[in-house]
């Protein structure tokens, strides 16, 4: 965003939902939240706005639909670039304690044993394309988060090579 | 018969168009709409909002019409985990397979028409059906 002269383009949803079942609500807010969106307000998240993006939040208009609430989708841009940077602030933050969440577990499994080392890097790494994947403003954090989980990766390699392995001529 | 979809298409749309030829219409003509509310009368649409033939209850497309055309070739179902996890990525099967065809439909629909993308994953559909029904039969993955 930087050095852009005007607010980009958002894509916002706007939500119902039933309060009963729970099932439908709790299933589309854990669905929000796998994408990352901003919370507006209440009923009210939003992403920048690309092709992938929109088509998610078009399908999720309609599973809100079907389950008998009601959904609009907007293309919207915030009024100032500081709105807009509040936003991204905000989801970068968001990611900024999922990251550091990684690196604490990483750290923490550093001086286990390997196979529980390797068991805790498969882990990890699963989460972090997990967490790049809803990363649109990326924190500092990112690349100290991807680092730390290769460092239990290749920690886990070295103590494996270790251990004698005849080779192939 | 005609069939409808968005323009720009991924791989949803892709397998989508791929399973109506081989299984429900082999003369399958197919519409990409750059307005998807402007769908010609006579044609199916698929994978568009609101249609029939789209997401219904977590399910992506590709399921959808597998389920509407009670498709239960299992081979074709080991084909769905791939594309549902491909395109809502929501982790509600194993498909470790889905992330790298996700990317590799991505990059071809960047340099592809439509159309283009359609002949061209064709046979990687193909192919990964005569793969999965010989790991089917053998029980394992195949050489």
């Amino acid at each position: 965003m930087a050095g852009r002269s005007e607010p980009g383009s958002w894509v916002m949803l706007s939500y119902r939902l039933p309060r009963e079942p729970s099932t439908p609500r709790i299933t589309i807010w854990r669905k929000l939240k796998r994408l990352g969106v901003a919370q507006i307000g209440d009923g009210v998240v939003a992403l920048p706005a690309d092709a992938r993006t929109r088509e998610q939040l078009e399908w999720i208009a309609d599973e809100i639909t079907e389950a008998a609430g009601s959904a609009t989708l907007w293309l919207a841009q915030p009024t100032t670039l500081p709105a807009e940077r509040d936003l991204a602030t905000t989801m970068a933050t968001a990611r900024a304690t999922e990251y550091t969440q990684v690196i604490t577990t990483a750290a923490a499994a550093a001086d286990s044993p390997a196979p529980e080392r390797a068991a805790t890097a498969r882990r990890l790494r699963a989460e972090l394309r997990r967490i790049n994947r809803r990363d649109y403003f990326p924190p500092a954090e990112r690349d100290l988060a991807r680092l730390a989980v290769l460092d239990l990766t290749t920690t886990t390699a070295d103590t494996a090579q270790a251990t004698p392995v005849k080779e192939h001529p | 018969m005609r069939w409808a979809t968005r323009a720009n298409i991924h791989i949803d749309r892709a397998a989508c168009a791929w399973l109506i030829r081989r299984h429900l219409d082999p003369d399958a003509e197919f519409v990409f709409l750059a307005d998807p509310t402007d769908i010609p009368p006579d044609a199916t649409p698929f994978d568009l909002r609101g249609a029939e033939l789209g997401h219904h209850g977590g399910d992506c497309s590709f399921e959808t019409i597998l389920r509407h055309y009670e498709l239960t070739d299992p081979v074709l179902w080991r084909i769905a985990e791939i594309i549902h996890e491909a395109d809502l990525d929501d982790e509600r099967y194993d498909a470790p397979e889905a992330p790298g065809l996700d990317i590799a439909l991505r990059g071809l629909s960047m340099i592809s028409t439509d159309e283009q993308t359609l002949a061209l994953t064709g046979p990687l559909f193909e192919g990964l059906y005569e793969y999965y029904r010989r790991a089917l039969i053998l029980g394992r993955e195949p050489a």
